[in-house]
């Protein structure tokens, strides 16, 4: 039983069953905070506590999937390309407004965490925290974070900046389709584009462009400002 | 088959990038500026890989959840940190949303002003 349980074939078809019956549940009771990862850690991180599996091994035999989210990565370049044509005459004001907001995220985040005495690993694994999961992880491993850390912070950070990020603009006076999708997507990442989606079309589609050009351009400054704090 | 060929190919690739780099920059975002690159140059078709790139993007929330579940061996030190981690990062957020549509706001609203200078009364409804 116990070779069963900690078998490749067993762990993978646990891990997918887990996630697709939290896609489900999201479906049926669609609420912010029953995202289906989240879920899907709790129900898995319960089993593990129960049986006794160690962590070690359930990560060692589920590779195959930490392999797919470098592809998605990857994959990523194809819906840059495919978006790209929707900012003809904005390039230089989405490139600048982009570099100016992660060079902000990253700031903000590592002074508040520092100044609430949070510990080296903890402020690295935050400071990817606006960027789409798979560039988060990435950059977090790289840059001696904490992965499961950067996970939970980027969902946290994309269900609460859906939410409010409609009201922030509303108060600051952002009228602005493209400005409105362009914030959405580069605070909050897929959560903030599929809110942005329901602003509009445009919205949505510069939303989704904000999450390729924030993800690179945080990948790579990241290790720059790095050197300099 | 050949899209998933290509999407390896750029990762590898973006890899041996990164190592040459000393993983300055994780593989897998230069793997992803190298398929842009050959999009965008024409080396490589959208269609070739399109189908792939679906797929994986439907599908990526999945793949986030075994790093996840790695939140049991951090446990204790991710309670010690609660407060810091959730106000700085629910304070960063507010703070990026502000400044990236104020900032792209204000340049548009720039441009526009430049362009309606040199041909001017051009209707513009903001």
């Amino acid at each position: 039983m116990e070779t069963l349980l900690n078998s490749q074939l067993f762990l993978l078809t646990l891990t997918l069953g887990v996630y697709l019956a939290a896609v489900v549940l999201r479906q049926r009771f669609p609420c912010a905070l029953l995202h289906p990862v989240l879920v899907s850690m709790a129900v898995l991180i319960g089993f593990l506590k129960l049986t006794g599996v160690d962590y070690e091994c359930y990560r060692e035999k589920t590779q195959v999937i930490d392999f797919l989210l470098g592809l998605s990565v990857v994959a990523l370049g194809y819906v840059l390309h495919d978006q790209i044509r929707n900012i003809r005459g904005n390039v230089i004001s989405i490139v600048v407004s982009i570099f100016v907001g992660s060079v902000v995220g990253i700031l903000s985040v590592v002074w508040i965490a520092r100044w609430l005495g949070a510990a080296p690993a903890i402020v690295a694994s935050l400071e990817p925290k606006s960027v789409t999961t798979p560039i988060a992880l990435a950059v977090s491993e790289s840059s001696g974070g904490i992965p499961a850390l950067t996970s939970i912070a980027v969902i946290v950070v994309g269900v609460f900046g859906g939410i409010v990020g409609p009201w922030v603009l509303r108060r600051i006076g952002v009228e602005s389709r493209i400005a409105q999708g362009l914030a959405m997507g580069a605070a909050a990442h897929a959560l903030g584009t599929a809110r942005a989606m329901e602003l509009g079309a445009v919205e949505g589609a510069i939303s989704g462009l904000a999450i390729g050009l924030m993800g690179v351009t945080t990948a790579v400054l990241i290790p720059i400002l790095e050197r300099l704090l | 088959m050949t899209g998933i060929f290509l999407l390896l190919f750029c990762y590898l690739m973006g890899c041996v990038l990164s190592t040459l780099m000393h993983h300055f920059i994780p593989g897998s975002v230069l793997g992803m500026l190298l398929l842009f690159g050959a999009l965008s140059l024409r080396w490589i078709r959208p269609a070739q890989v399109e189908g792939v790139s679906r797929f994986l993007l439907r599908h990526m929330m999945l793949f986030f959840v075994p790093v996840g579940v790695g939140l049991i061996t951090s446990y204790s030190l991710l309670s010690h940190y609660m407060v810091a981690i959730i106000v700085a990062s629910l304070a960063s957020t507010v703070l990026v949303i502000a400044v990236v549509g104020w900032v792209e706001q204000r340049l548009e609203r720039r441009m526009k002003h430049k362009t309606s200078l040199s041909k001017p009364h051009d209707g513009d409804p903001a």
